[in-house]
């Protein structure tokens, strides 16, 4: 199964958050490693989607809907 | 509601008198879409091990000889994915939950099972016991593919499909309902497709 | 403001198709018209969503193939094995309506006043929002130079063909092909590799900024052999497709 980027969550993003995402740069709280939310590895067609830190594949984001109502956990994130 | 778009079907087929047989909200794929939250793992079978634990301790572990050396099943099945797909007859081998649980003694209602890579499910023991789940080890005549959760994943077919957690090495015993990686999310604790339990309060 | 997206809560709205065009045997743009579009950048993609009598719902992301300023088109190939490229490819007609929302993407977007020098390298349909950029540094009247390197399977399956050999005097424009090539092709032959790179990309003393599209295998190992060259990792903008072209 392939992979894709944060540019394929940019969508969900906007909905969730009101404002464009994939070009904030985050760091990963588990190797440090930053990088542009549009360049973390994402898991697509899933029960939520999730992005990881293309470094060390921790999870950083996680995001689910559930009736409506999105639900953001930024577990990963430093 | 959507407005409809003209003219598109989408991928999907429905068997006559298939209709019962696939839940509200689901529609059928011929296909076996590849859904990862993360990186296929890949613990070499030397080192892999399913246990079963306790209380931060472990009451009982095969090595991957002595679970291929317990009897098996030969299961077909119906399998219903959250994301809306249901793949009809569906074949399996792999070891019954009835014979490796079998193997401890233990009061507790429900299980945690954890996996490679860090995904967790949560089931109630009453739901993996009775000729209800398996730890498969082969799809469709031949070794699972490490894509679909080989080499072993969790088989629970009457529930929906993210609580039979790919790359399984063991369940945690519990006293009580912890919820796992999706439930924790948001997913239901159950996941009954005949009831529709996709979410929390469904 | 043209190029500027205006920041607001992102909908779902039904779009009309306004025009089809096909490009090769297997890629088709599609002109909509979006009663509420807010206009977009160059390198932003919006999102589909189509529904089936049943309930069914499919939703995937294509790359804005217009410039700010132009209509919104986009341009979708059809996958071997696909549940949407081949309706949106091959049945949708002029007058049907499909909801999207959009746009979407401000980390792949490029604006006229981005410095360079520009290196865009697209594998397949990945040429799409590279073509949007490439519209956009014209219509914006930018001289900041490009070199173009477009990896396809076989001549006929090169996306805007006429169109990147419009730009031929005013870009530095290479074309790789991996399947098969006609007897008198004097572009390159065989799949991106870090000698190719190495050929036709900026030297990496130049800074430049590279924006890089396709399957997912194609953009990693260019992303990995660009690294290999000296390129900074922040200067390289990656988009990835997936498996073959679709999102």
């Amino acid at each position: 199964m392939d992979t894709l980027d944060g540019n394929a969550l940019a969508g969900l993003f906007a909905e969730v958050f009101g404002a464009e995402m994939t070009n904030v740069t985050v760091t990963c709280r588990t190797c440090g490693f930053t990088a542009a939310i549009g360049e973390t590895v994402v898991y697509p067609r899933l029960p939520g989607a999730v992005a990881r830190c293309r470094n060390c594949t921790a999870m950083l984001i996680v995001i689910t809907k559930v009736r409506g109502v999105n639900c953001v956990d930024m577990l990963g994130l430093a | 509601m959507s407005p409809i778009t003209r003219g598109f079907r989408g991928r999907r087929n429905m068997l006559a008198g298939a209709e019962n047989r696939v839940p509200p909200g689901q529609y059928m794929t011929d296909g076996f879409p590849v859904l990862s939250a993360g990186p296929t793992p890949h613990t070499p079978l030397d080192q892999w091990t399913f246990s079963i634990r306790q209380d931060g301790g472990e009451l009982k572990s095969w090595s991957w000889e002595e679970i291929q050396a317990l009897p098996a099943e030969n299961v077909t099945v119906d399998i219903h994915c959250v994301t809306r797909w249901s793949k009809l007859d569906t074949e399996w081998r792999g070891v019954s939950m009835d014979t490796l649980l079998g193997a401890v003694e233990h009061d507790d209602g429900y299980i945690l099972a954890f996996c490679d890579g860090g995904y967790t499910t949560n089931l109630p023991v009453a739901d993996v016991t009775g000729g209800q789940a398996w730890v498969a080890y082969e799809y469709d005549g031949g070794p699972l593919d490490p894509e679909h959760g080989g080499p072993a994943r969790l088989l629970v077919p009457h529930l929906y499909f993210w609580k039979s957690a790919k790359w399984v090495r063991g369940v945690e015993l519990l006293d009580h309902d912890e919820p796992g990686f999706w439930e924790t999310y948001g997913y239901h604790m159950y996941g009954d497709p005949w009831k529709e339990q996709r979410y929390s309060g469904d | 403001m043209e190029g500027t997206a205006v920041q607001r809560r992102l909908i779902w709205q039904v779009a009309t198709v306004a025009a089809v065009t096909r490009e090769t045997p297997s890629v088709r743009t599609i002109e909509l018209s979006v009663p509420d579009w807010p206009g977009h950048r160059a390198g932003q993609h919006l999102d589909v969503r189509l529904t089936a009598e049943d309930g069914y719902t499919a939703e995937r992301s294509y790359s804005i193939a217009s410039a700010p300023g132009e209509p919104v088109s986009i341009t979708v190939e059809r996958l071997k094995d696909g549940e949407v490229s081949p309706y949106l490819t091959e049945e949708l007609r002029v007058g049907d309506q499909l909801e999207l929302r959009g746009p979407v993407g401000g980390y792949f977007v490029w604006e006229a006043t981005d410095p360079g020098p520009l290196l865009l390298i697209a594998g397949g349909s990945g040429i799409v929002p590279l073509r949007a950029i490439l519209r956009q540094r014209r219509r914006s009247g930018s001289d900041v130079p490009v070199r173009l390197l477009y990896s396809s399977r076989t001549l006929p399956d090169v996306i805007y063909r006429d169109e990147l050999d419009s730009y031929r005097d005013d870009i530095s424009a290479s074309y790789t092909l991996t399947r098969t090539q006609p007897p008198d092709w004097t572009g390159y032959a065989g799949r991106v590799n870090s000698a190719l790179l190495a050929e036709v990309a900026w030297p990496a003393h130049k800074e430049p900024l590279t924006f890089v599209c396709g399957p997912t295998s194609f953009v990693e190992t260019v992303a990995e052999g660009l690294v290999h060259l000296g390129y900074q990792p922040g200067r390289v903008k990656t988009e990835r497709f997936g498996a073959s072209g679709g999102r």
